[in-house]
């Protein structure tokens, strides 16, 4: 059952170090705010799982949370690179940081797999390109039907997964709705969960299309509003294209990133 | 009739005109973006846009920097979940054009956006990688390639296939199972491209308006075939030039 808790009681109850850690939100409703909590608190060793790691896991990584990433798309929507997975790639600064390299088709449907009690998902992907060469957990299958050659990704089941939604009541029932992305599949895929909100209200109103996670399958809410800035939340606010088109100045220098980091945790300098 | 456009303008022209009305394209983001916005606005108003966020049927009043922009969701016939529109709607062939970019494409059409450089351990550059491309590039009926044209982007092989487009020559898709027919057209800043039927190697088979074979064979890092009866393609019309200018300045 969810409990309400604040961001900072959230992160430091359910997120550990070594933790394989799932943050989602597919441009709307990335959850920043809870990405620079686990910054704050120093988390070390986690395994990054995203499919979009864009600015948010540029933090991460940057300020040397992550040991490792698994992910589809590593860059700075519409902007460009991202700096600072490319310094842990290419540089291994702050710190090597391995990867595990997929598809986007490849991680909704290990998420798919995880969210169905699944030890594998099944489908027509990759072929003819150099990922399954790279990428462990990308194996050819055999249809038992049709005899044909299809692709198999293991589940991804993340020990924790955190994301961001417009609103839940005091009991802990999450509503979200627009681009919902594969937040769903990434919630059930999760042992523990962690929302944070726009707002808890006395009452959801139903809503044509929403997302409604029950509670009793979210671990804890944190009401946490504009926690998805600077990308948007429908309804709330819009996305900040100028604050993506500013991390490409922050990110690109290590001296730069270093001062934002310092004052992220507050430390003088 | 105002002939003054850049080369920039006038590839993301070229590359909407592929668009037909009543099409479905999966749009990727940035200058595929670009032309098939300004294909709906242009010339195809039936042209449904597809994007990896979920967004089928978006119809956005300006360009999207990324491809979940709000914009896109408010405008669109459905908004369905990620693994949805890679499963219920890619995957089956149910996509006519898929719209793609790339960092590094090869004469067979391979697309790289993972890493610059021989060790995918140890890159020059690492790239975004991957995202919807690999999937987009087997599954839609054809694939249309549009980039800036340079000896650096197009290269005699790519460092990295990650979207397959012809391998190693004609009939390798076919060998592989792979359902679309694969990239069919390649629009850069100084003209098309199209496989050859025979070879399936990429040979130029229009030059934009101004430019000089020459040009085109000096920014192609293989040496480029050129089509017996190569074209020009036909300048931007004044309504194009306006429709784009103002998708831009949206």
């Amino acid at each position: 059952m969810a409990e309400l808790l604040s961001l900072e009681e959230a992160v430091g109850r359910l997120v550990h170090d070594g933790d394989t850690v799932a943050l989602e939100g597919f441009t709307h409703l990335i959850p920043v705010a809870a990405g620079q909590e686990i910054i704050r608190q120093g988390r070390r060793g986690l395994t990054l799982v995203r499919m979009t790691p864009d600015i948010v896991y540029d933090q991460l990584i940057g300020a040397g949370c992550a040991s490792k990433l698994v992910f589809s798309w590593g860059g700075n929507p519409g902007v460009g690179s991202l700096h600072r997975f490319r310094d842990a790639v290419q540089h291994d600064w702050p710190v090597p940081l391995e990867i595990e390299e997929h598809s986007h088709a490849g991680m909704a449907n290990r998420y798919v797999a995880g969210a169905s009690g699944l030890p594998f998902a099944v489908l027509r992907g990759y072929t003819g390109t150099d990922l399954p060469a790279q990428t462990e957990t990308i194996r050819p299958i055999t249809c038992p039907f049709t005899g044909e050659r299809l692709t198999a990704v293991p589940a991804l089941n993340p020990d924790v997964t955190i994301v961001h939604a417009q609103r839940a009541d005091r009991s802990g029932n999450v509503q979200m709705w627009g681009i919902t992305g594969v937040q769903k599949e990434a919630v059930l895929a999760a042992k523990r969960s962690i929302v944070t909100v726009e707002e808890i209200v006395d009452e959801l109103e139903p809503r044509p299309g929403a997302v409604v996670l029950p509670a009793w399958v979210v671990s804890a809410v944190a009401e946490v509003p504009g926690g998805a800035k600077p990308s948007y939340a429908a309804g709330y606010y819009e996305r900040d294209n100028s604050a993506y088109q500013a991390w490409d100045e922050i990110g690109r220098d290590r001296e730069e990133f270093t001062k934002w980091l310092n004052e992220l945790k507050g430390v003088k300098a | 009739m105002s002939t003054d456009y850049t080369a920039d303008e006038m590839m993301s022209i070229a590359a909407a005109r592929a668009l037909g009305d009543g099409m479905s394209c999966f749009v990727g983001i940035g200058l595929p973006s670009k032309a098939a916005n300004l294909a709906r606005r242009a010339h195809a108003p039936n042209l449904t846009l597809i994007y990896e966020s979920g967004c089928l049927g978006a119809k956005p009043s300006h360009l999207p920097l990324s491809i979940g922009d709000g914009e896109l969701a408010d405008t669109a016939d459905a908004v369905v979940s990620v693994p949805e529109v890679f499963n219920y709607w890619l995957q089956p062939g149910r996509i006519d054009v898929g719209f793609l970019g790339a960092a590094q494409l090869d004469k067979f059409g391979n697309i790289n956006t993972t890493v610059i450089g021989s060790d995918y351990h140890d890159p020059k550059v690492r790239l975004p990688g991957a995202g919807g491309a690999p999937e987009i590039a087997a599954s839609c009926g054809e694939v249309f390639i549009v980039l800036r044209q340079s000896p650096r982007a197009f290269v005699e092989k790519v460092d990295f296939v990650t979207s397959f487009g012809h391998g190693t020559g004609k009939g390798d898709r076919e060998k592989l199972g792979l359902p679309g027919k694969g990239p069919t057209l390649v629009v850069t800043d100084l003209g098309l491209m199209r496989p050859d039927p025979e070879t399936a190697e990429l040979t130029l088979t229009e030059l934009h308006p101004g430019v000089e074979l020459d040009q085109a064979v000096k920014a192609t890092g293989w040496t480029l075939k050129v089509a017996d009866d190569l074209k020009v393609t036909p300048a931007p019309t004044e309504q194009e030039l306006t429709v784009l200018r103002e998708l831009e300045k949206a």
